[in-house]
């Protein structure tokens, strides 16, 4: 093994593995990020806590794992390229480390573009397949991106995001192979609601034998209403929504549309468990985590393995 | 080429404000070729800055020069006549230029009457593009001719993120994605396979990470 992760350990055992996300709050709010993490206990293997999700600005991804440890769950660190070069990155691993927070998720970030500050500078010192490597350089060589070595190096779980849906999609298997090449332990995917499109990519990853080497984990997102499920296909980039899915969504009364929604998500993971490669389930709930319990629950991933945490 | 852009006029008037006499100096390098700050640029600008003050019911006196260009002393030096009988200079060169009469001038007020923009190209008529940001360690032997620093908005350097839709930037659909333009580059070049080498990380020191840079040819300098 490499590290002491939870997550590690369930893709060691050959169970599916269940992860949710949490967004912490826009403010000093401890109780809030406490009171997401809580709905979340017991129904996932560990939980995603965003970093500046959508280029605003909030409690920083750090401090807000912390708050999940201390609750006895296993938190998630996103970090994004966007915000901090190399030396914060850096720092803000070992720190995390030493509050033993063991898995991380590495991402560039949306463009501040799309949030609060979009008059803010972009960092981008290195993006996020040499932010993976950067990573595994720290575990697996001891050795800072500058090439010092580490006292006690930082052993983080890795993750990385792939979007099979956004262009060129014949690159899209190229583009995780090069993640992979950096040292990626598991994947989180964007939102799967096209099912064939990404049936499609994971047969071009099971060619090239992509599946053997790293955990790929199938983001799913519940839709609250049509009104969600029309946004997110025009005003999310790289976001496919298809409009059978519309239709479906745009055909039940409203009130009905959360429970539809629901459905969708149930019968997406049903589908998925199928596809060889699919390692377990990322359900993002976003701003809607009280829902997860009755997901995981209903889509037939209970119980959790106790025995890892 | 050094692209720029007027600043507005309000701007520029009150940089004026408490002068009546002055140098508007353009350059016949870059911003003539951006139509910024020629010497045609330059009339336009004396024209309309004169208006402006009678509006006012005020005068200014503007010498117009135009050199040749204006981030080269011996250039520069052509000002050495004019200067004494002007209160301040306005500079219609980029940030070089203004920088290049304000450190031989020192007791000369310079104000920049356009803002520096970026290193591009022209792409049609009236439409200048980035292509550059002098990182001062070119990557587009790697990237089939174009530069993902100054064309991506993440500059992003192991390929597209997961924004690109139909080879538009998530930023504005308005913006080529700089990694479909590669990737189809690569494909047109049948260096597909040249793609999944990963870049590694960028040494900035470079470019503006070192600081202020500088270049020495020893066998130029005298």
């Amino acid at each position: 093994m490499k590290t002491e992760s939870v997550l590690e350990k369930v893709f060691a055992s050959g169970e599916l593995a269940v992860t949710s996300e949490c967004g912490p709050p826009r403010g000093a709010l401890a109780e809030k990020i406490i009171e997401k993490a809580k709905m979340l206990q017991g129904y996932v293997d560990a939980v995603n806590v965003t970093d500046n999700q959508t280029a605003m600005v909030r409690m920083s991804s750090f401090a807000a794992c912390v708050f999940i440890k201390q609750l006895g769950m296993d938190p998630i660190l996103q970090m994004v390229t966007r915000d901090r070069n190399r030396l914060a990155m850096q720092a803000d691993i070992l720190g995390a480390y030493a509050h033993g927070i063991d898995i991380m998720l590495c991402l560039s970030g949306d463009h501040p573009h799309f949030g609060d500050h979009p008059m803010a500078a972009n960092v981008h010192d290195i993006d996020s397949v040499q932010f993976v490597q950067m990573v595994r350089d720290m575990r697996d060589k001891g050795r800072f991106q500058g090439g010092d070595e580490i006292l006690n190096p930082p052993k983080m779980y890795i993750g990385a995001a792939a979007n099979p849906f956004a262009d060129p999609f014949e690159l899209r298997v190229a583009r995780l192979a090069k993640k992979i090449k950096a040292g990626t332990d598991f994947i989180q995917t964007q939102c799967i609601y096209n099912l064939d499109k990404f049936e499609k990519w994971m047969d071009g990853v099971r060619d090239r034998g992509l599946h053997e080497k790293v955990n790929i984990m199938a983001g799913i997102t519940p839709m609250k209403t049509v009104g969600m499920a029309r946004y997110m296909k025009k005003r999310v980039p790289g976001m496919d929504v298809p409009d059978e899915l519309i239709k479906r969504m745009a055909g039940v009364p409203k009130e009905k549309q959360a429970d539809e929604g629901i459905k969708i998500s149930i019968e997406a993971i049903e589908r998925l468990k199928e596809v060889e490669g699919v390692k377990g389930f990322h359900i993002m709930a976003i701003e809607w985590e009280q829902k997860v319990p009755e997901i995981v629950e209903r889509a037939g991933l209970l119980p959790r393995p106790k025995e890892f945490s | 080429m050094i692209t720029a852009e007027r600043k507005p006029m309000e701007e520029l008037i009150e940089c004026l404000r408490p002068y009546h006499r002055i140098l508007l100096v353009g350059c016949n390098e870059c911003v003539t070729v951006c139509s910024a700050g020629g010497r045609k640029e330059v009339g336009i600008l004396s024209s309309a800055l004169q208006m402006a003050f009678m509006k006012e019911g005020k005068t200014l006196d503007v010498k117009e020069i135009t050199l040749e260009r204006q981030c080269d002393p011996e250039y520069v030096e052509e000002l050495v006549t004019h200067i004494d009988q002007a209160e301040a200079v306005m500079s219609m060169a980029c940030g070089c230029g203004v920088q290049e009469i304000a450190g031989r001038f020192k007791s000369k007020p310079v104000f920049p009457a356009l803002n520096t923009t970026f290193m591009g190209a022209s792409e049609r008529q009236g439409v200048w593009v980035e292509r550059c940001q002098g990182c001062g360690e070119c990557v587009l032997a790697l990237t089939g001719g174009i530069c993902p620093i100054a064309r991506c908005a993440k500059q992003l350097l192991n390929g597209p993120c997961g924004g690109s839709t139909n080879g538009k930037c998530e930023v504005d659909p308005d913006i080529d994605c700089a990694w479909q333009l590669i990737w189809d580059r690569l494909k047109a070049l049948g260096l597909e396979d040249r793609y999944e080498d990963n870049i590694a990380a960028k040494d900035w020191r470079t470019g503006r990470g070192g600081g202020p840079r500088k270049i020495i040819r020893e066998d130029l300098v005298k």
